[in-house]
């Protein structure tokens, strides 16, 4: 019997249709269920949304602006350029935004790690959250992929479990904090994806001669995976369309590779004490079949763990052989370079690991001058004639 | 001789740790069922070995979420007790295993088990929490868990060069990031006084702070401490 010719077999995959018994339920209902018994306040998307559809064909409205960024402890802890790049795009836009200091992590990165908490303290972390953000009148916007999958976790316990709804009620309570549930759990990414074209349309680099491969968050379509963005248009509706649709609005090469769906390695745990694991995995698995499938130029993600465990494992990995000399970086930060964004006053990619200067020459910066121009600002800071570098600054 | 040990069976002796009650295993196992997650975790099991596919875990240690889904599927409490000892710490929590066709969650079976196995102390629990301190102390007081200030060459050598530019230049690079929340070096961001005591009291509340008593009595001293004065400044009762 001779192989079906590549082309039929993919030709039957455009025509892809998910079975019905896969479908996960829509929460919406039981979400405003709740409200209508008095148990919770939904937090309403605001009008200004895009609507999106999600995995199994249902719709989710991912809001414009007016934003309270739930911000991420990797992000802004040893990758700043994330976090900027994410509020410089949304400041270019033209969309106001909260960058509150009434939020704490959503501590799942030590949860996933240590185990030392549990759902009860998961969801009241979560609801004090969503409640701090409802208090301003901002919608939460989620930075971190595994808050955004940890949420979402959340929300699906909360609502199959009264008792824990009990539970989380009670400590709440003695916070004076309401129950909050947004009436959507919304990442960044999403943000990016609705808002594409609109980024696009104020590209200023040209990156069609840019080879990309991207690396999708397992917590971003694997928990909860009903509440994902997939779009028939991308890869015929049967990969998460974000990070993709992104990269393809801007023009660049997205190129795939066999092991697109596996993890990066991170590991929680693995990543702060066992780097072993994390680094061969992250090697072998990622960033090497990307190299010999589709040799890019930068490996896109959209998630704090995942770009620590793809830039900072290449070093070491190095040393033993394994040289693959990628850059790593988010989209945030990718879309941001396309919009005009310096490369070290909002990307902040001295913080990176593996070498992005190339890429910076082919995208047609000279980074040397950026650096320079960025080493002038430090200059101002050292000399005492100024204590912080502000937006002003950034755009001066 | 060849041993009439299942082939699933890791150690020699069926389930191994012969020395440890039946029954003080069985109550383990019986907390990681009571669990109210457990319901929606295990529905049984094909044995088809998808979730070993796709488990990075699986490709670098010999470890399986097929063998857990069984063992629990199986209600095999020496076994399940041989991989709270053993296993369980392997796993990457990345949840790659929801694509089980059975419906199973091997990976949140884990962090259930992993539960269960903090809260009663166990030493291979203790011993995956080695080195780890720092960052529980600096997510519980914090509130936000990496801080620029943890990026130190001699913590992180294998992360390249760029590591020791960080910390050299700490202050002056994070002065330079154009958000105000992000000027701090010892936490991601400000975190406002205010919502600090409000984590305070969640962890309190929930029994978060206590779990960790059994398997860190310094750490839980300390964080106890810092959580009580801190409350009580604020006339604020436990
Ligand atoms: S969650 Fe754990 S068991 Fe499941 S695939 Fe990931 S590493 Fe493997
Ligand atoms: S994927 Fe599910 S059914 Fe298949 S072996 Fe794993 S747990 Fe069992």
């Amino acid at each position: 019997m001779s192989a079906e010719p590549v082309s039929v077999v993919l030709a039957k995959k455009q025509r892809f249709d998910r079975e019905a018994d896969r479908r996960s339920a829509d929460f919406h209902e039981e979400v405003f269920d709740l409200e209508a018994r008095g148990e919770w306040i939904v937090h309403r998307v605001p009008e200004d949304h895009v609507s999106v559809s999600t995995k199994y064909g249902l719709s989710k409205k991912i809001p414009r602006s007016h934003l309270w960024h739930h911000k991420s402890c990797g992000q802004c802890g040893h990758i700043p350029g994330y976090s900027t790049s994410i509020f410089w795009l949304m400041r270019k836009l033209g969309y106001d935004y909260d960058d509150p200091r009434d939020q704490t992590s959503c501590t799942a990165w030590n949860y996933y790690a240590s185990a030392t908490s549990n759902p009860a303290a998961q969801a009241a972390v979560a609801l004090r959250n969503f409640a701090a953000a409802y208090e301003t009148g901002f919608y939460p916007l989620i930075h971190c992929g595994t808050s955004y999958g940890h949420y979402k976790d959340v929300r699906r316990e909360l609502l199959g479990h009264p008792e824990l709804r009990h539970e989380v009620r009670k400590v709440l309570e003695k916070l004076g904090k309401p129950m909050v549930m947004p009436e959507e759990i919304v990442h960044y990414s999403e943000w990016i994806h609705a808002l594409r074209d609109e980024i696009a349309a104020r590209q200023v680099r040209d990156f069609s001669n840019i080879a990309v491969s991207i690396h999708p968050a397992c917590h971003y379509y694997k928990l909860v995976e009903g509440d994902a963005i997939f779009d028939p248009d991308i890869y015929g509706g049967q990969r998460t369309a974000v990070v993709t649709g992104i990269a393809t609005a801007l023009g660049a090469d997205v190129r795939s590779y066999s092991t697109w769906f596996d993890c990066c390695g991170f590991g929680f745990r693995h990543i702060l004490v066992q780097r072993d694991f994390t680094r061969s995995f992250a090697t072998t698995r990622k960033l090497e079949v990307m190299k010999e499938e589709a040799n890019p130029d930068v490996v896109l993600t959209h998630d704090t763990g995942c770009v620590t465990a793809l830039d900072k494992s290449q070093f070491a990995a190095r040393a033993q052989g394994h040289d693959v000399d990628v850059p790593v970086m988010s989209e945030a930060q990718f879309a941001a370079l396309a919009m005009g964004a310096h490369p070290y006053k909002v990307c902040q990619l001295h913080w990176h690991s593996a070498n992005y200067r190339p890429l910076l020459e082919k995208m047609g910066i000279d980074w040397r001058q950026a650096w320079a121009e960025f080493e002038a600002q430090l200059e101002d800071l050292r000399d005492g004639g100024k204590e912080f570098i502000t937006w002003d600054d950034v755009e001066a | 001789m060849p041993t009439a040990t299942p082939a699933h069976y890791k150690n020699d002796s069926p389930a191994g740790f012969p020395d440890v009650d039946p029954g003080y295993k069985h109550r383990l196992f019986e907390q990681v069922m009571a669990d109210h997650r457990m319901p929606d975790y295990i529905y049984g099991c094909y044995e088809c070995g998808i979730c070993v596919a796709v488990c990075p875990s699986a490709r670098f240690y010999d470890f399986s979420p097929r063998r857990i889904a069984q063992a629990v599927a199986r209600q095999d409490f020496e076994l399940v007790f041989q991989q709270m000892q053993e296993d369980i710490w392997e796993c990457s929590q990345c949840f790659s295993c929801l694509r089980c066709p059975r419906g199973n969650n091997p990976g949140g079976i884990i962090t259930v088990m992993r539960e269960v196995a903090i809260n009663e102390g166990l030493a291979t629990a203790k011993q995956a929490l080695e080195g780890y301190s720092r960052i529980i102390y600096k997510i519980m007081s914090t509130g936000t868990q990496v801080s620029p200030d943890m990026l130190q060459p001699d913590a992180f050598p294998d992360w390249g060069p760029e590591v020791k530019d960080v910390s050299v230049n700490l202050d002056l690079w994070r002065r330079a990031l154009p958000p105000e929340t992000h000027h701090t070096t010892s936490t991601g961001w400000s975190v406002s006084e205010r919502t600090l005591i409000e984590l305070y009291l969640i962890w309190m509340q929930t029994g978060a702070l206590s779990m960790i008593k059994d398997v860190d009595e310094g750490l839980h001293m300390i964080l106890e401490e810092v959580m009580e004065e801190r409350l009580e400044e604020e006339g604020i009762e436990i």
